[in-house]
């Protein structure tokens, strides 16, 4: 049973372009939720620590630290915009009291410091307060300088900037578990890096074509395997799912395994392989299984098995009779991000209309839930929803005509051990929690 | 949605009138079964064909797909400093077309200029989530 909790973001209607919000992720241990948006903009909440007395809900998420992480560009060479929209955000396992996070725009990846400060020095002999040197002629008496607590201050910082590596648009980073090296992919090609060194990345993926007219398909996600640090996959935009060793050899062009779904071609339509393409590829926890998001479904591949995925949920099918109308406004083009709860037991993706769905995977169950304020008394059962695809619509039911494709659930996250989610619309952030007791 | 409620008739003339009509409509009624089957095991077909009749175009071009060409060049302004030389000295003075939409085309037929770059200037404002 899902409760609102909280709503970040303004209310009114006349959205800013820069105020859309394009990633959503938690770090590891679910302290921290950081969003990205069109303007460049990292914007990071802390989960306040839990009231122990008043145990009926989770902590609530603040604002921590906010920065600007990357700034629109041109490059003049290549006549190119480079928006300074954030596609990805990844969080580095904390290994001292400072936070790393890699944040991503179409062309340059940045590791970030996040770090606070609560004492300040003073007393210094030779500075005054504000930083102005003294005349040391001046100076009569000395002192030790000592920590005095100030309030808590929170500073970003980029520590790396890895430039210069990809010639198309990035569409994902994922962090190794070596916790040493990362992949970034974009259109055709895939990198690996290490965290410490800028000036060189190795390619590990390359799909571009000899003759740009025989290009077929592209990298759509890619993501490092959860425990295996010589693994990874990506998919494409036709639908399959390469998983590549990186002991094989130095360059992956050739996968270990495919994962593919046969299609049966008497169903081929214009929009087969558009609706086909695969939007977002997430391991599970446990990194036995991957799931996949494609326009009208959601898809758990077993890794040991390629013919075909071991589980596929729809997640809005009564938009197949739409298609046509979804292609000419562009939606059919949405991509769509999916993920896992902490114990693998039920995955989520977004939809329209502010909808997002949750399918259990043990019950078999599915629910529909909104994201909008008109719930937003906290701790409010949210209620199910439900589409109706045509013929008698029951009260409290949704035509399908009625739905509303501007409002996009594109990015959602789940705590990494709590029933606690953060849903994306577009320029607000919702946190929901499962009622405690 | 309410059901109709169909006309009453006196039970012979409805039953001889049935028999009439069940044979003659016969390959009828087999036919559209077939259609309404297409229709019902394909929605997507029936919008595929929606879509050929908006755009007869659509899909005729060789050499690759226009979805990825299009996603590749996401971004480009110009194809190089000519194209953007003559654009400044061409479009100086004239109103500049609305870009139509085209679903067959991959390029634009609209060829910015400066003056229609939107200003690419960092967000100084805090984003609103912090507020």
């Amino acid at each position: 049973m899902w409760c609102f909790s909280q709503v970040k973001g303004a209310v009114d209607d006349d959205v800013a372009e820069a105020d859309i919000i394009s990633t959503v992720e938690f770090n590891h241990s679910g302290e921290l939720l950081a969003t990205g948006d069109k303007g460049g903009r990292v914007v990071i909440f802390q989960q306040e620590q839990e009231n122990k007395i008043q145990s009926h809900s989770r902590g609530e998420y603040n604002v921590y630290s906010t920065f600007q992480s990357h700034e629109p560009e041109f490059d003049y060479l290549k006549s190119l915009e480079i928006e300074e929209k954030i596609n990805k955000i990844r969080w580095l396992p904390q290994k001292n009291a400072a936070q790393f996070l890699l944040s991503t725009n179409d062309k340059t990846i940045k590791l970030w410091k996040i770090s606070e400060r609560d004492k300040r020095p003073e007393g210094y002999n030779l500075k005054e307060e504000d930083g102005r040197y003294r005349d040391p002629t001046t100076v009569t008496t000395l002192r030790v300088p000592v920590f005095r607590p100030m309030d808590l201050m929170v500073e970003a910082s980029p520590r790396r900037i890895f430039a210069n590596a990809h010639t198309y648009h990035i569409n994902s980073i994922s962090i190794n578990s070596d916790y040493e090296t990362y992949l970034s992919a974009d259109d055709l090609r895939i990198n690996l890096w290490h965290l410490e060194i800028t000036d060189r990345s190795f390619n590990i993926v390359d799909i571009k074509p000899a003759n740009m007219e025989e290009l077929t398909e592209v990298i759509t996600a890619a993501e490092f395997h959860p425990n295996s640090c010589n693994t990874f996959v990506y998919s494409s935009s036709k639908g399959t799912i390469r998983l590549c060793d990186m002991r094989a050899s130095a360059l992956c062009d050739r996968h270990s395994k495919l994962f593919e779904e046969p299609e049966d071609p008497s169903n081929r339509s214009f929009f087969s392989e558009i609706i086909s393409s695969i939007s977002d590829v997430k391991f599970s926890h446990s990194g036995r299984y991957m799931m996949t998001r494609d326009y009208l479904s959601v898809k758990i591949w077993d890794l040991n098995m390629e013919n075909r995925p071991v589980e596929t949920y729809q997640v809005h099918e009564y938009l197949r009779s739409k298609l046509c109308s979804l292609y000419e406004n562009d939606c059919i083009f949405d991509k769509f991000e999916c993920c896992w709860n902490g114990s693998d037991s039920v995955v989520m993706t977004g939809s329209y209309n502010n909808f997002f769905r949750m399918f259990d995977r043990n019950t078999k169950r599915d629910i529909t839930l909104e994201a909008s304020r008109e719930n937003n008394k906290p701790r409010t059962v949210l209620k199910p929803r439900k589409v109706c695809a045509s013929g008698k619509r029951k009260k409290d039911e949704i035509s399908v005509d009625s739905l509303d494709f501007n409002k996009k659930i594109l990015h959602t996250a789940w705590h990494p051990k709590e029933n606690i989610i953060a849903v994306a619309t577009t320029n607000n952030l919702y946190i929901f929690q499962d009622k405690v007791n | 949605m309410s059901a109709e409620v169909p006309e009453a008739a006196s039970a012979e003339e409805q039953k001889s009138e049935h028999n009439l009509l069940f044979w003659f409509m016969q390959p009828l009624i087999v036919n559209s079964l077939e259609e309404m089957e297409d229709k019902v095991t394909s929605p997507e077909k029936a919008e595929e064909a929606k879509l050929k009749a908006r755009y007869p175009h659509l899909g005729q071009k060789p050499g690759g797909s226009d979805f990825l060409r299009k996603r590749l060049q996401k971004g480009q302004k110009y194809f190089d400093s000519g194209d953007y030389n003559m654009a400044k000295a061409k479009m100086k003075n004239k109103q500049l077309p609305a870009a139509a939409p085209d679903k067959t085309e991959v390029t634009g037929d609209h060829i910015p200029t400066p003056q229609d770059l939107p200003q690419r200037k960092p967000s100084l404002v805090t984003s609103k989530l912090a507020g």
